[in-house]
């Protein structure tokens, strides 16, 4: 049961920015710019950085919603998004991706953690001030998204069908368009 | 140094902000509706909020300004800036509410990791008189200072001791609140040292 009274049969994030929609609102709007905006890093790059923090953070419902978007932008390839999440060192990613991941675990663990070697290992293979930046920001993000996930004791539905539909309709659609319309639906 | 080339002399937040300005947006509507008004808890209780995290975090930068807004909602005494700093090390032995206490115990589990907030934290919270909204914006609070903590540190922001500087930006942000402001604009605090270092 979540800590304070959400509208039911809405799962994760989902009831608490169907409970206060002011705060949604930037929180989507933040979503939509980090993970889908104009970037030299992929959607797909950038939801599986987003996925790997909520897997280190443990969170179960945004480590499966996004992992579900990344491997609907790889073509459903799901395999290659749960090597991310167990060791992206040894998966079929670039070296640029790989630095990047490990600076995004650095900041899971803390801003501080992250050193001047992540960071020139990074440059090395070729990642840009933006993409680091973006990376830093897209796992500080998570470690905000999980914890108010997590820290409401949200509902986490089970369901692996129902996280590979809700990908797809993130990907489509995005964070806020989609966002919306659900919650209008739920408010109705 | 940053870890990235960032605008010279902006402190803190401020330097990343201005390197991206699409991502500061959101960032910015985020921490004014969360710390700004209408609320039943207050702008400075809020801002407690957000510096009690900060601390935990052992970001100087973050503690440092909102525990100076806090303290300038409050009246911007000495005795103000002090209770601020007792919180910080103790907020159990403060004069603050039972209240703000225990909403102060969850953002401090929200701090270590969602899970570790726990019903009995919820509950303790809901018997000093907490609504769901404040339970919830509280965690939110703590959640989001958790992001900028880490995006301020994580990139190795410039984030100067000196306790005049974060006393400007208290000042300002308790009469501007985030929204629609120039924060590529020098600090006077920062400019006066700059000055007397140049002569």
């Amino acid at each position: 049961m979540a800590h304070i009274r959400l509208p039911e049969g809405i799962p994760g994030i989902l009831g608490p920015m169907a409970f206060s929609p002011e705060t949604a609102k930037p929180l989507n709007a933040l979503a939509e710019v980090l993970l889908r905006g104009p970037n030299t890093l992929t959607p797909a790059d950038r939801e599986m950085i987003a996925t790997y923090v909520s897997s280190q953070n443990d969170c179960y419902f945004c480590q499966h919603a996004h992992g579900a978007v990344a491997a609907y932008r790889l073509g459903g390839n799901e395999k290659l998004v749960n090597e991310v999440k167990l060791n992206f060192e040894s998966a079929e990613i670039s070296d640029k991706l790989k630095a990047l991941l490990a600076i995004a675990g650095k900041v899971q663990k803390g801003g501080k953690q992250v050193t001047a070697e992540d960071v020139s290992r990074a440059r090395q293979h070729g990642a840009s001030d933006k993409e680091i930046h973006d990376t830093v920001l897209i796992a500080a993000a998570f470690c905000m998204y999980n914890r108010y996930v997590d820290g409401l004791s949200t509902w986490a539905p089970d369901d692996p069908g129902l996280y590979r539909e809700n990908g797809k309709r993130l990907a489509v659609e995005g964070y806020v368009h989609s966002t919306d319309r659900l919650l209008a639906n739920v408010q109705k | 140094m940053a870890h990235i080339q960032l605008p010279a002399g902006l402190p803190g937040i401020r330097g990343p902000m201005v390197f991206s300005p699409e991502t500061t947006k959101p960032l910015c509507d985020l921490v004014q509706v969360l710390l700004t008004g209408p609320h039943t808890l207050t702008p400075a209780e809020r801002e407690m909020i957000a510096t009690y995290v900060s601390s935990q975090n052992d970001c100087v930068y973050c503690q440092s300004c909102h525990g100076s807004t806090a303290a300038q909602h409050l009246g911007g005494s000495d005795a103000d800036y002090a209770l601020i700093a007792q919180i910080k090390q103790n907020y159990q032995a403060t004069p603050i509410s039972a209240k703000m206490k225990a909403l102060l115990a969850i953002a401090g589990k929200v701090q270590q990791g969602g899970k570790y907030v726990t019903a009995k934290d919820v509950e303790q919270a809901r018997q000093q008189g907490a609504t769901d909204e404040e339970i919830h914006d509280t965690v939110l609070i703590a959640a989001a200072f958790c992001m900028f903590n880490r995006y301020v540190d994580g990139l190795a922001t410039w984030q100067p001791r000196d306790p005049e500087i974060y006393r400007e930006i208290g000042k300002q942000t308790s009469q501007l609140g985030y929204v629609g402001r120039d924060y590529k604009k020098p600090l006077q605090a920062i400019a006066a040292k700059q000055d007397r270092v140049e002569v």
